[in-house]
Parts: C-alpha cells; structure tokens; sequence
C-alpha cells in the first residue's frame, strides 16, 4: 500500500493496564506493606500501614450501569475529596480514597447529597451483584438493573447500616446460566415450561448437533417436521433450564407467564470458618413481576429480617441455616417445603440426611 | 408522559423505577436522552423504548451475532434489535468489553477520558463492572466500534474476552490497600492474562477459560466459584499474634464475645484462650480460613511464609451443574522471578491441556470429572495430595496393583520435600 493514511489501523495489544498509574499515592507507596485496617463507621475503611501512613475508603453505591453525567460528577467528588482517586468493588461499590481523615465527613455528605447511599461494609447488606437482563442480554428471561434497584431501594437502610450478623451478599440472575453467581440469597429466574419451537427456522439458525449435545438430560432429537429438518424435545424428560436457547434460538424458553423467579438461599465464596457453599432452593414459582417484582422483595425482606433477628454475629446464611435446621428455616420463613427441594441431579444423594439427626 | 413534540417514547414501566433511594439506572438513561450528544439523545430515546417495551411484555428483544474489530475475534458483545422498525435509532447496541485496571483503581481524569469517548462513539451509557470483570461500554453502532476501541486502545486500554476463549480476569485489592494479602496480585494478574493474550483475541478454545486472583481465603474475587483458575493467597508458617492487641481486643468485646466468635468458630477447632486472655493457636491444625483474622484485625494476621493456593475447576450450572475449583497446588510461593515463571508454566500447561483435551464447550471443570482427578494430574504433571480431598475414596472400585510403586513414590517424595526444607532450614 502506497497510502499510509489508508493502512487500516492494527490493535496495539496492550492487554491488561498497569493500575498503578491509577492507584492512590499512598496505596502505592505502601502496596504490600498494610498493617491492620478497621471501620469508624458503616461505608467506611481505616487502613494503617507498617509505614504509619493510612487511608480511608468511603465506600457508596452505585446503579453499575451509569450514564456519563454520573461518571463526571463521580470524578467531581472525587477531584475534590480524594484526590482523584477511586476504585470500584466486585459489588459495582465506588471506593473514594481519602489521605486526610478531615475530608472522610464532608464527602459522605456530598455523596448523600448526590443521592450515592455510603455503606456497604462489613455486616451490611451490599450492592447485589448482577447481569445484564432486558438491557443488553440476548437469552433474558427478566431484567436485571429493574430487580436490583427494586430490591436495593427495600435494602437501602440495610446497606447504609451494618447490622446484620455477618455480610450478606446478594446476586440475581435472569436465566439460568446464573452469571450472577452464588450467593446468601440469589434471586434467579427458573423457567418453568419447555422450549417452544419454531420448526420453520431451526434448519436455517441452529447447528442441531450442538444443540443435541447441549441438553443436560439427553432430551433433544433430530426431527423432520413439516418436511424441515428440525428438533424435538422430549417433554417428559426436559427440565426446562433454558440451556438449548442460547445456541438455538428458535427454541424460545421464555414465556410472558411461564418464565419465573426462584429465590435460592446459603451461598458462600469466602472460606471463613465452613468451606464455600453452592446456594439451596428456599422458593420457586415467583411470578416475574416488573417493575417493582413485589412478590420477590416480600420473600427478601423476610428471609433478611429471619437472618437478622435469629443468626448469631460472624454466621453467614448459610452457616446459620446449618446450625437452625432447615425445618426451622422454613417454618421461620414460613416458606413451604415441597419435592421439588429434593435434589435429583448427580450427587443429589450426598445432599440427602444419612444419619439420625433430626431437628424438631 | 408521552411528549409528542419531541418524539419521546412513553416508558411508564421504566418511570416506577425512578423512585426509591438507590441511585437509579432508568434517570440517567433518561438524563441521557434528554441531554446527552445528538446522537446519545436518539439511540436512548429507542433504547428506553425498547427496554420499557419489553417491561410490558416480560421478553427481551435482542439478538447476537458477529461484530469484532481489525486484527481480533473477540471481545465485542453484538446486539441487534428484533423490534428495530419500532426503536430503528437503537437497532445495534453492542457492548465492548474493555480490561480494567488490575485492582479496578481508576482515576478522575480515567473516567472523565472513558465518558468522553463514549460519549462520542457510543451511547453514553457505561456499566462498572459487568459479571466478566469487564468495564462495559454499552451502546455501540457497527460502524462505530472500530473507532471506539481505536480510541480506548490509544488511551492504552484493550478488548477483554468473549465467546470460547481466555477471559478477562479479575483481581481484589490486595497488595494496594490490604493487610490480609498473601502475593501481589497485580503481578499474578497481569503476568498470566498478557502472557496469553493470543487465546484472548483470537477465540480457539473449547470453551471459556477464566483465571481469577484473590489475595486470601476470603476470596473477594469469588474465585473458587466462578474461575476455571484460582489463585488464593495463602501461607505456610504460624498467625502472627499480638497478644497485647489480643488483650486490648478482649477489653474492649468482653470475653465470653471473644469465646463466641473467635475461639467456638474457628473451624479445626485450633484456637484456645488462655486464663491471661492472650491466645494459643495450634498451627498445624489451623486451615487458614481467616475467620479469626476477620474478628481481630489488629491482633491477628497471616504469617511471613505467604503464597498461594491454586484450585482448578469452578464453573456454574451449564452443562454437568455447579463445580467449584479443586485444590490442585496447596502452596506455591510467589516472590522470585522463578517462582512468576513456574505459575506461567502452570497455567501454560493448564490452557494447552484445556484445548487438547476438552470437548467443545466444556469447561475444564468437567473435562477433569470427566476423565478423573488422577489422569488430569498426570496429564499436567502434579502428584496426588492428601489437601486435595475432603477424605480418600469410599469406593472399592478401582484397581490397586500399583499400589506399592505409588506408595514408594510418595515417600521418596516427601524425602526429598524434607530434605529440601531441612536444606533451606
């Protein structure tokens, strides 16, 4: 090519940045030398380091999809109380990083003026995790940032406070790939009916082999049907988990009625104390109820409140459940006990009771 | 309300969720409509539309296909609208998946740089962070994405990934801000992701591979969960204790609190309190979980000898159901320039094992419950260890005429492993 200015601009594959650029002076010129941190208040952080040097985080949250009016007056607050300096949590919280402790008050009023709630920490309700939903996913069975504001506005006064017993994490999930993750309560969407498909687009949209091998319980087939080559499902055996839509999506899994909201208890990542946990089912069959899902916020608050009142400090959901019982879980809750809380999927016997402890 | 001058779709729906204290997604998609770019205006205009019409209707209404820029395969989340001829100005709306800084540090004149160009080329709406550990730059035409990550990569920011490939990774504070770190993972993080850059942009894997790094048990990453690769700082010798601080603690929570929380809760029951109210813990015992750090921040801390764990394995439900990560490597140190080059090797050996072996779309997780803990060990050249297990195998199923030559091999092992902390001694 003659023409530099038509040679097609290749990617400079700089792979992932250097933080320190990025990162508080004083954090760097302490990185791995902390000596003890503790909190002088909910949404607060007190970091000392073997140096004598400390910083606080003052930590808010934030609605994670965030239009460019935000962002600025974020990196306003931030020019003017932390010396343009912050860091974002896993939970989507914005950490503010101040090196003078007469600035830690101001900003919390600021960030309350501007409506960013301060809390997050500790024993505290935090920021739930979560997907994309109707926003942006191609596969949603509900919304996401709908769900989370709709429950972050029921939790407000849990995240601002830590009164809980340990931290509760949340995440929601709008199928069932559950990229939201593991969680002491995950509110997920389960899918309640087998796909419906469009036996006139299979043959041109899906690679049916894939599809075949992607079903969980071996219930997809090849099949002529109207003279196309297409799929079919055997009812009997599909578990309705949606795991054939996304590579087929003439196999719709969602239903304006029968695309529903599961609400699953007793994740833990953390390895303090008991090992991490994968979260149980406490209920299914919640309708998917936008724009404010009430019946979903109802089983929240109540599982919140029964964890609350009843959970011992430093136990996690999931650690309380085990010492409680699961009959008292559910008569505390007052949530129902069904079949369907019986695990049938491999391994579903190591989660049976093989023993005589009984909890009355 | 409808504003017919304007062209404004209604969006009862999407209004509700205006109210309520939590800072709210909906007034600053509408902020954007209202006051954003020209071409901000139009595509939330469409995009509310759509959002608010999917409220109504409980679907969604996108999607996917192919869309990456110049030189990469991945990266590029593409959206298409299947409700175009009603919301025309939001028919495209791909994200971008863009690497963070390890750490997620940023800086104002970061995020004001970030907002400017995709004020410009996108829609003006950005998620921090999604689910992958990406920044997500929401809001893209077709046309516009070459320009956009042209922009972002000038400013020394590249594509995370997507699809079957290496993903983007994610790494919790550590070093920069955190007492309870165990390596510096920055340098984990960035070391094993640049390392492999080729499986990132130029999707070939079976399936998704992640690596996640955090810095203690407390895995703040979720690494165990969620990673095909943790890396869990960890360490070797005893809990530091100030038994002042203890005493102090003490004073200050009462000891029957101190009984409660600390001593009845430690899992391996390690930890006594003496009558003086200082602690004993017995290490040998101890699991390093954290807990007790967690309670006495000021007392207690990890010891001196620190490294990390590597657990291989965690995924979600699709397709056998959930996995977490197995304990693969109880302990590597990682402080030496041969130390970083030995965990590359590993995860070199790990992502070449994963692509040779896996199926289409399984992740390495099932590849090893497919096959078996023993030949996957063997494949990536690990011996068995008893901190690989809850306990031994309960199954008579298996055929032991080897028995004595693998026994052999472990105790000329642990010879050699004495040996060699009797040498460094």
């Amino acid at each position: 090519m003659k023409d530099q200015a038509t040679k097609p601009r290749m990617p400079d594959e700089v792979g992932v940045p250097d933080p320190f650029p990025f990162m508080h002076p004083i954090m760097k010129k302490n990185y791995g030398n902390w000596a003890w941190h503790d909190r002088e208040r909910p949404g607060v952080l007190h970091h000392v380091a073997k140096s004598g040097d400390e910083i606080w985080t003052v930590r808010a949250g934030t609605q994670r999809q965030m239009d460019v009016f935000t962002i600025r007056k974020l990196a306003d607050i931030a020019d003017e109380f932390s010396d343009g300096y912050v860091r974002f949590t896993t939970r989507s919280n914005i950490e503010f990083l101040v090196g003078d402790h007469d600035k830690v008050a101001p900003l919390i009023e600021r960030l309350n003026e501007e409506g960013f709630p301060v809390g997050g920490t500790g024993a505290s309700v935090s920021m739930i995790s979560h997907t994309q939903g109707w926003l942006h996913c191609d596969i949603p069975g509900t919304d996401a940032s709908g769900v989370v504001k709709s429950l972050m506005d029921e939790l407000y006064k849990d995240f601002v406070e830590e009164k809980m017993p340990n931290r509760v994490r949340i995440t929601t999930s709008c199928c069932q790939i559950n990229c939201g993750g593991q969680g002491d309560i995950a509110v997920n969407v389960q899918y309640t009916k087998p796909p419906k498909i469009n036996h006139d687009l299979v043959a041109n949209v899906c690679e049916r082999p894939a599809v075949v091998a992607r079903c969980p319980v071996a219930a997809i087939r090849p099949a002529m049907v109207n003279g196309k080559p297409s799929l079919e499902v055997d009812e009997k055996k599909c578990v309705c988990c949606g795991a054939c839509y996304p590579p087929c999506p003439p196999m719709q899994i969602n239903g304006e009625e029968s695309t529903k909201i599961a609400i699953w208890v007793g994740g833990k990542h953390s390895n303090a104390r008991s090992k991490p946990t994968f979260h149980k089912l406490a209920v299914a069959n919640l309708p998917n109820n936008p724009p404010h899902w009430p019946e979903v916020r109802e089983v929240v608050r109540k599982i919140v409140d029964t964890y609350k009142k009843d959970a011992k400090h430093w136990e996690r959901m999931g650690e309380w459940i085990e010492r409680i019982g699961w009959t008292r879980f559910f008569e505390l809750t007052g949530l129902a006990f069904t079949k369907h809380h019986l695990d049938t999927w491999t391994g579903a016997r190591k989660t049976m009771n093989m023993s005589a402890h009984v909890h009355f | 309300m409808k504003d017919e001058s304007k062209g404004k779709h209604p969006t009862p729906m999407l209004d509700e969720l205006e109210g309520g204290k939590w800072p709210s997604f909906v007034t600053g998609l509408k902020r954007l409509r209202d006051e954003g770019t020209e071409n901000n205006q139009k595509m939330m205009n469409d995009l509310l539309g759509q959002l608010n019409h999917s409220y109504e209707k409980k679907l969604g209404f996108w999607k996917g296909g192919t869309l990456s820029v110049l030189g990469y395969g991945g990266g590029i989340i593409p959206r298409f609208s299947e409700v175009a001829e009603q919301f025309p100005e939001s028919k495209e709306f791909h994200t971008l998946r863009v690497m963070p800084p390890a750490g997620y540090h940023y800086t104002s004149d970061l995020l004001r740089k970030f907002a400017d160009i995709w004020e410009e080329h996108g829609s003006g709406l950005i998620a921090f962070h999604g689910q992958s550990g990406d920044i997500m730059f929401q809001g893209c035409s077709s046309e516009n994405a070459q320009p956009a990550f042209d922009a972002l990569n000038e400013l020394g920011f590249d594509l995370g990934g997507a699809g079957p490939a290496l993903r983007t990774a994610m790494s919790c504070v550590g070093h920069a801000r955190c007492e309870q770190s165990c390596y510096d993972e920055v340098q984990a993080h960035r070391r094993i992701i640049n390392k492999f850059l080729d499986e990132m942009h130029r999707p070939a894997l079976p399936y998704k591979f992640k690596f996640k790094f955090s810095g203690c048990a407390n895995d703040c990453v979720n690494a165990i969960h969620r990673a095909d690769f943790a890396v869990i700082g960890t360490w070797r010798d005893d809990i530091k204790i100030d038994q002042e601080k203890v005493k102090e603690h003490i004073a200050e929570v009462g000891r029957k609190y101190t009984i409660d929380t600390v001593v009845n809760m430690c899992p391996t029951r390690a930890i006594s309190l003496h009558d003086d109210d200082t602690l004993e813990i017995d290490n040998s015992s101890c699991v390093r979980c954290m807990h007790c750090i967690n309670v006495m921040t000021k007392a207690l801390s990890p010891g001196d000898d620190r490294g990390a764990s590597i657990m291989i394995g965690g995924k979600r439900a699709l397709k056998i159901g959930d996995l977490m990560g197995i304990m693969i490597k109880p302990f590597i140190k990682l402080e030496t320039e041969e130390d970083w080059e030995e965990l590359e090797d590993f995860a070199e050996t790990c992502i070449e094992f994963f692509a040779d072996n896996a199926l289409e779309h399984e992740r390495i997780g099932e590849t090893i419950d497919r096959i078996g803990l023993p030949a996957f060990l063997e494949a990536v050249g690990v011996e068995a260890d008893p901190n690989m297990v809850n306990h031994p195998r309960t199954s008579c199923y298996v055929r032991t005429d080897d028995f004595d030559e693998e026994a052999q091999k472990w105790f000329e092992r642990r010879a050699r492993e004495t040996g060699a902390n009797a040498h460094a001694e």
